[in-house]
């Protein structure tokens, strides 16, 4: 048994990739031949030589702005729903709404930003507020599950003390389990929002605004110098993003 | 005892509010910039076209020919990961043996640490494979959708490039992160650096390499679907042309087919790695 699970798993991925090949047919020789080749370096040779006039750098640190503008209020609007949804699906109000609130959540995670984003061009029209509105949404679903994990994690003592000695139900809530909670909301939102400047940047391939589309519109004029400094701009920007948030969990979160 | 008027009042209620102004005034650009409108959503044409667009969801469209179509760029999906990872793979490796620390001939005698030399060689190829990984797998896809057409070749390309770069950087840790001993003992016995790798490192390493590798064939799945928004095939192209015909139906059935995918694939994963590990 032993020997024909070792023997099969890899004859099964062997076969596998042999069959994805054929089922493709890549035209590897003709895209490998000289012609295909010259042609290819032709195209990126059109990248080598950056457009970095000072319009177009205006417009880039617009789109950049735009860009970062996009994630912060898509990350605010997703952990606000987010803390909403997350409320019915840790449990406090039975089993019904549980049971409703996680299928969505499910749902709104499921589904990958950028097809939010081309439903949302097709629900609001071209422009950021479509690629605000599908990053809402899809982090609404990812941060909804997270918050709704940390609160079934956080300890209950304080709120209960509180409805004991007579306090509301929402009182209980802000001064009882927020506080503990708080320091987890915050940091699961701010991990988010580095993960969503990252995709803000794609979203305007389907028309949702920001430097993606910048970088679509140039490509389909065939500006090929005005594309490669955008794809700089966004390289740029992962970078000190990655840089930033490596420092701050550094600085911050060495437990 | 607090005088009970007092004690009703929250002591920190004031830098509470200065706090959230503070945040406010901070995001208030940010709302102009990225234009939020909800309203829109609700405006009467708008809500009407979407509404019609929602309501034909269901039910799903399931005509045998649609079915054979769904079908075929579902197989279409799966190739483009498959053969981009193999790509990948066959990059990463190499790039993985360059730049890990793990085979340094001038480390043998320093205790570990590489000379600054031998550093300042790897740094190219580390280099180049940060910039593969940054540049988003989507904005490869772009670009060869430009450079060799619209179809899974732009795909498969998009994806063996951003792959190689991740998985090329991951290896070079793995290699860097399992015992370093029998490696030395081998390169200082006068083995070769290939014989070192395979008999000194290797061993070690296989699990996590592949445990690694299978997760990312996942996340490959997951990016050829979205990569077929922007024309590289598969699920993601045929999702694009329904969404803009407005063929509820089509884009219900296809959403399902995508769901199930990355639920199978996900299940298939954790089947793979459960046995490598």
């Amino acid at each position: 048994m032993k020997l024909l699970s070792r023997l099969l798993i890899p004859l099964g991925l062997v076969a596998s990739v042999i069959a994805a090949f054929t089922f493709l047919q890549l035209e590897s020789a003709a895209l490998l031949s000289r012609d295909g080749l010259g042609q290819m370096a032709a195209y990126a040779s059109g990248f080598m030589s950056p457009d970095l006039s000072p319009a177009h750098l205006q417009a880039i640190g617009l789109g950049t702005l735009e860009t970062l503008a996009m994630s912060a209020i898509g990350t605010l609007l997703a952990a606000l729903a987010g803390l909403l949804l997350a409320l019915p699906a840790a449990g406090r109000f039975g089993l019904l709404p549980q049971a409703t609130s996680r299928l969505l959540l499910n749902a709104l995670r499921a589904i990958p930003e950028l097809v939010w984003a081309a439903l949302m061009v097709l629900a609001a029209g071209l422009g950021p507020n479509a690629g605000t509105l599908a990053l809402a949404l899809h982090t609404a679903g990812v941060l909804g599950r997270l918050f709704a994990e940390a609160l079934e994690n956080t300890p209950t003592q304080p709120g209960d003390a509180l409805r004991m000695a007579g306090s509301g139900r929402i009182a209980a809530f802000c001064y009882g389990t927020l506080p503990s909670l708080w320091p987890q909301l915050v940091a699961y939102t701010l991990y988010r929002w580095e993960n969503n400047i990252r995709l803000a940047s794609v979203l305007g391939f389907v028309g949702a605004g920001g430097l993606g589309q910048m970088l679509y519109m140039s490509l389909s004029l065939f500006q090929e110098a005005q594309a490669a400094t955008v794809i700089l701009a966004m390289l740029l920007m992962v970078l000190a993003v990655d840089s930033l948030s490596a420092w701050a969990r550094q600085r911050w979160v060495r437990s | 005892m607090l005088n009970p008027a007092l004690a009703r009042r929250d002591p920190a209620a004031a830098s509470r509010l200065m706090l959230t102004l503070l945040a406010v005034a901070l995001l208030w650009p940010g709302l102009k910039l990225s234009e939020l409108d909800l309203g829109v959503l609700f405006d009467g044409s708008n809500a009407d076209t979407m509404g019609t667009f929602l309501s034909a969801f269901w039910p799903p469209e399931h005509s045998a020919e649609f079915l054979g179509l769904l079908w075929q760029a579902t197989l279409e999906t799966l190739a483009i990961a498959t053969v981009g990872m193999t790509l990948a793979l066959a990059v990463a490796i190499p790039c993985a043996l360059l730049a890990t620390r793990a085979l340094s001939l001038s480390a043998l005698s320093r205790d570990g640490r590489p000379a600054w030399w031998a550093q300042v060689f790897r740094w190219p190829v580390r280099g180049l494979l940060i910039l593969l990984r940054s540049i988003p797998e989507i904005v490869w896809a772009l670009l060869f959708v430009r450079a060799v057409g619209l179809g899974p070749t732009a795909g498969v390309l998009a994806i063996a490039i951003t792959y190689a770069g991740m998985l090329g950087k991951v290896y070079a840790e793995i290699f860097e992160s399992v015992d370093p001993l029998p490696a030395r003992a081998l390169l200082g016995a006068g083995a070769s650096r290939l014989q070192a790798f395979f008999y000194g490192v290797l061993p070690q390493a296989t699990g996590e390499m592949l445990s690694y590798t299978v997760y990312r064939w996942e996340c490959a799945i997951r990016a050829s679907v979205v990569m077929g928004f922007v024309g590289a095939g598969g699920l993601g192209q045929q999702m694009d042309l329904s969404m803009r015909m407005f063929a509820g139906g089509e884009v219900a059935s296809m959403l399902l087919t995508f769901l199930l995918l990355v639920l199978l694939a996900d299940l298939l994963s954790r089947l793979l790695r459960w046995r490598f590990a």
